[in-house]
């Protein structure tokens, strides 16, 4: 059975991650609306290519590239420094402090499924809590609230049993489905958490309403709060009532900078060439905003052209 | 070996196609079938979770642990509405096809199965939904304790928000004429400048980090080289 569950599980796992690069594409082009809105007015009918979509398709290509090349710098030696990031340091100091107290560590993925890039980076994250959590010889309990979700989490617990040479101690009836209704899920939860009273949580994944309730009942218990999402609506709820909080890009670059492996870690500082790119064309659009008001008729259209083409 | 290396060649190939779906136009369809072949996978799945759910239960009220009678609820609810739904029983006919019962549907108020969600299942996720407000208090009131410099920022800030938003910011600086000097002193001016410049400054420096950040997680997925999420055996 279960390795009937682990097969369905590669494959479901695959054919969700195909809807990743959905959001990807579409954060960006959040970011890029504007650019996006500006080209549409010129943009071709019945075209091959989605011509309201270039500025987009640029932005992606350099980004891309950018993360490429960091990543082959640092494949081939090249020194990559990151941040110390507190609340993945704080990962081993809430699971030491859970085994000493004898008390469960809870890990939520979100509730969101595996199409849901939050939901794959969490449960990356899982992989390591669940790797200490065993070494320490501490209780995980990850209630889920999609059955896919579940039957990845299985397997990644099961493997950090085995990455840290305790694999008769994996328990997958720690790792349960609750159900898809946010609320009853929520119910769920708190109510393990009233019983239980675990002494580490982690919210790790796409949280909307149920953050507050959740990160509320685990303060309230008394447990260290590790959270991480980039919902940025449920980010200041977070911050409020969770010990450490991951927020937005940091939350992805969790698992190459967990993984500690060069080349990883390599695709964040193209990550952050990226965000170069972001900042030179805020400063120039400001720039062209700013020639654009003051000088009037032809000049002045040809900037505001020129902003709204690159995203202004 | 190939457990591992089937999944990345899926996945790899499947998050091409999805980004070539998004620019262009004849692969569109192709992005619609690699969603349908997921929703296919996630109801197979559901089927797992089901069976997961059962035995969960199942073995609380065998083992008659602390809380086993929720347990038995659970379980009986589930079979209640599965059944119910299922069969639609109690379904109001269809009125194109009244002489067949299962034509019906099972959603209105007036069948078992719309009745348990109207009236369950609704007031119970509006409940928890509703205890919402009160944990919103308590955490604000643990947020905004004066500590330090930023605290003290963030206090203020939300005060002038939270004031503006009632009548009593309109009651204390309402007076001033909108077309004077002295209007950006207005409180409802200084939250819309509040909300428009500083928060949305904020916020938008966030977006764009974690675009880039799902941009460099895509990468590293599609190109293989963060496998975490598989198993290593």
């Amino acid at each position: 059975m279960q390795r009937l569950s682990s097969r369905r599980l590669h494959t479901g796992l695959a054919v969700a991650s195909a809807a990743i690069l959905v959001p990807c594409v579409a954060a960006l082009g959040d970011v890029g609306a504007g650019a996006a809105d500006a080209a549409a007015a010129v943009a071709a009918e019945g075209t091959w290519f989605k011509m309201d979509r270039l500025p987009l398709f640029v932005m992606l290509v350099v980004v891309g590239v950018a993360i490429i090349v960091a990543i082959e710098l640092a494949r081939s030696g090249r020194v990559v420094k990151i941040r110390r990031m507190a609340a993945l340091d704080a990962v081993d100091e809430a699971i030491g402090r859970a085994t000493e107290m004898g008390r469960p560590v809870l890990f939520i993925p979100g509730i969101m499924d595996m199409t849901e890039i939050q939901t794959v980076a969490g449960v990356t994250i899982l992989g390591r809590v669940a790797k200490t959590a065993a070494e320490y010889d501490a209780k995980l309990e990850v209630p889920t609230s999609r059955s896919i979700v579940m039957s990845a989490a299985r397997d990644v617990v099961q493997a950090a049993h085995f990455e840290a040479g305790r694999p008769e101690t994996y328990d997958a009836g720690k790792i349960n489905y609750i159900t898809d209704e946010q609320f009853g899920y929520v119910a769920a939860v708190t109510g393990t958490m009233m019983r239980e009273r675990p002494a580490a949580c982690f919210y790790m994944g796409a949280f909307y309403a149920e953050s507050l309730l959740f990160a509320e009942n685990g303060n309230s218990i008394g447990a260290i709060q590790i959270a991480g999402t980039a919902e940025p609506s449920q980010l200041p709820f977070f911050v409020a009532a969770c010990d450490y909080t991951l927020i937005g890009e940091e939350f992805f670059a969790a698992s190459a900078y967990l993984s500690g492996e060069k080349v990883q870690l390599g695709s964040i500082q193209g990550q952050d060439f990226g965000k170069l790119i972001a900042m030179a064309l805020i400063v120039v659009g400001v720039g062209l905003s700013t020639v654009a008001a003051i000088v009037p008729g032809e000049i002045g259209k040809f900037m505001t052209g020129f902003k709204d083409l690159i995203g202004g | 070996m190939m457990q591992r290396t089937i999944p990345i060649a899926i996945l790899c190939l499947s998050g091409t196609i999805m980004v070539a779906a998004y620019f262009l136009s004849f692969a569109q369809s192709w992005g619609e079938t690699v969603t349908t072949w997921f929703n296919i996978l996630a109801a197979v799945a559901l089927v797992l979770g089901a069976g997961n759910l059962i035995a969960v239960n199942l073995e609380k009220i065998s083992s008659q642990r602390a809380g086993w009678g929720y347990a038995a609820i659970t379980l009986a609810s589930f079979a209640f509405m599965l059944v119910v739904g299922l069969l639609k029983v109690g379904a109001v006919p269809d009125p194109k096809h009244p002489g067949v019962a299962f034509a019906g549907s099972y959603e209105s108020a007036a069948s078992p199965f719309g009745w348990m969600y109207e009236y369950v299942m609704s007031p119970l996720t509006a409940t928890m939904f509703a205890m919402l407000a009160f944990y919103v208090a308590s955490a604000a009131f643990r947020a905004f304790r004066a500590k330090n410099v930023e605290s003290i920022l963030l206090l203020g800030t939300a005060f002038i928000v939270l004031l503006a938003q009632t009548a009593a910011g309109m009651f204390l600086t309402g007076w001033i004429p909108e077309d004077s000097a002295f209007a950006f002193l207005r409180l409802d001016h200084i939250k819309t400048g509040i909300m428009n410049h500083v928060q949305t400054a904020g916020m938008r420096a966030i977006m764009i980090g974690i675009a880039l950040g799902i941009v460099a997680m895509s990468l590293r997925l599609i190109l293989g080289i963060d496998r975490s999420y598989l198993s290593k055996n």
